[in-house]
């Protein structure tokens, strides 16, 4: 591999492509888990508890998941900024609407909408969750009746209207992202041709909406339920 | 029709320029957008007032030298035309048009709506050519086969005429189609073969010395490219560079 990729624009745009594909594969994982939440309690229970004690799950692909992220967000920054100083002066009149979509031109703003509500996220879910297996050390998954606690967190947390609220405008921004993005990383790692381009960018649309929208349903789901 | 033109007047590389507000009387709509400026500077020099300068040569689309930001897009809100071809019919009497230079770090002004274009020519000098033995027993082109469709795709990328309207209307002042353009009308054809991998390497890094920025796949580029281009040869760029990435030794 030459010395430059990494810091050549080219590379750099292959890089955030690629950790962009294994963040909608995590998004897709996410989504198919969280949607057992409203078919079975159980089910979403087990799933949870495996996702949470299976070596491979929590030492293999949670660390190389929590790179995604943030190697996508600094890059994400990176870029960002480089571009921005490559037009110091800027044009008193311009119409970047009659060439390019608003999604593709606000990739950093709804970026870190997303960024924003992972720290709630994180502050909800993924904080207690390694609080309570690796620093209590308690590894059952059980609460305190013995049964698995999974479901009644993920449905506590669904209570609040604020809470409801924040998560939808979140997932909101992420559609959005995702419009852009979805596509853009196949054009970013090469991947445009005539035939298949067009229905990449359909499935990128589907993509986009059905998953936020998804995520949006189960909240709710669980808001009006309780 | 009559005009009001807000035309960007800026002496030299150094001064701090500015826009100028100009009004311009009975202009044909059958015109064309340069000769439009040019009734602007024969009433600037009538009136003892120094003439825009601006770029132009064949004036007929095919040689690059036209610029011009025109009412926020690049060469003017035609589709698939340089500034030169495009016409007075596609405004209105009353309209105020925006005249500005390109804007990017890596394209600054010299004078007025003049940008300097070299780093685009640097990005060729890094690459964007084939070696061919010219010792008297060069092979005919025209004898070695090239299948049609790659011959069709070495000529679309070929027709770029290195306006800079890709860096201008880009958000982030990206040279990549261009850069794409040339990398790819050679990838496609035999006598391209043999500098291939250099080529990509050293042409994307002397893009990156330049100073333009990132592409974020916005597809602005293609759509106010005057030829056309299509994003297919940043794609291909992009595969081009990551396979000699791979395999460079350096």
């Amino acid at each position: 591999m030459s010395n430059g990729f990494s810091k050549s624009s080219v590379g750099r745009k292959i890089l955030m492509a690629l950790s962009g594909f294994f963040l909608l594969l995590f998004l897709f994982q996410h989504f198919i888990i969280n949607l057992l939440s409203i078919i079975s309690a159980d089910a979403f229970n087990n799933v949870s508890f495996f996702m949470g004690t299976n070596p491979i799950v929590q030492f293999a692909i949670q660390p190389i998941l929590l790179f995604a992220v943030v190697f996508h967000l600094i890059m994400g920054i990176t870029l960002e900024l480089k571009n921005k100083s490559a037009r110091p002066i800027q044009y008193a009149m311009n119409k970047p609407s009659e060439n390019s979509s608003w999604m593709s031109r606000n990739m950093a703003i709804t970026g870190i909408m997303v960024l924003l509500f992972l720290g709630l996220h994180f502050y909800d879910f993924w904080i207690p969750e390694i609080k309570t297996k690796f620093i209590e050390g308690n590894m059952s998954g059980l609460n305190e009746g013995g049964e698995f606690r999974f479901h009644e967190e993920l449905v506590h947390k669904f209570t609040d209207p604020i809470r409801v609220g924040l998560y939808i405008l979140a997932f909101l921004f992420l559609s959005l992202h995702l419009m852009h993005g979805f596509q853009s990383a196949f054009q970013s790692v090469g991947f445009n041709h005539r035939k298949y381009t067009p229905i990449i960018k359909k499935l990128g649309n589907l993509y986009a909406i059905i998953i936020p929208l998804g995520f949006i349903i189960i909240a709710l789901v669980h808001f009006f339920n309780h | 029709m009559n005009l009001t033109l807000k035309v960007w007047r800026q002496k030299n590389a150094k001064a701090k320029g500015a826009l100028e507000t100009y009004k311009l009387n009975d202009v044909s709509e059958h015109s064309s957008f340069l000769e439009m400026l040019d009734m602007l500077n024969e009433q600037l020099i009538n009136e003892g007032n120094e003439p825009v300068a601006f770029d132009h040569d064949c004036r007929e689309g095919i040689c690059g030298m036209c610029s011009l930001y025109i009412n926020g897009e690049a060469h003017g809100p035609d589709r698939a035309v340089t500034t030169c071809q495009l016409h007075m019919r596609m405004f209105k009497d009353g309209d105020t048009i925006y005249i500005e230079p390109w804007r990017a770090k890596a394209l600054p002004v010299i004078k007025d709506l003049i940008v300097d274009r070299s780093a685009l020519e640097r990005i060729q000098h890094a690459g964007g050519y084939i070696s061919v033995n010219t010792s008297g027993n060069t092979q005919d082109a025209n004898a070695i086969p090239i299948r049609k469709s790659d011959a069709d795709k070495a000529m679309d990328a070929a027709s770029c005429i290195g306006c800079g309207a890709c860096v201008a209307t880009c958000k982030n002042s990206s040279a990549m189609l261009f850069v794409a353009a040339k990398v790819s009308q050679f990838s496609y054809l035999p006598q391209g073969q043999v500098e291939r991998k250099e080529r990509v390497l050293n042409m994307v890094h002397q893009m990156d010395k330049e100073g333009f920025g990132n592409c974020t796949n916005t597809g602005a580029c293609e759509v106010e490219c005057p030829k056309g281009i299509s994003l297919e040869f940043i794609a291909r760029m992009n595969r081009e560079y990551f396979g000699a990435s791979i395999v460079a030794e350096n």
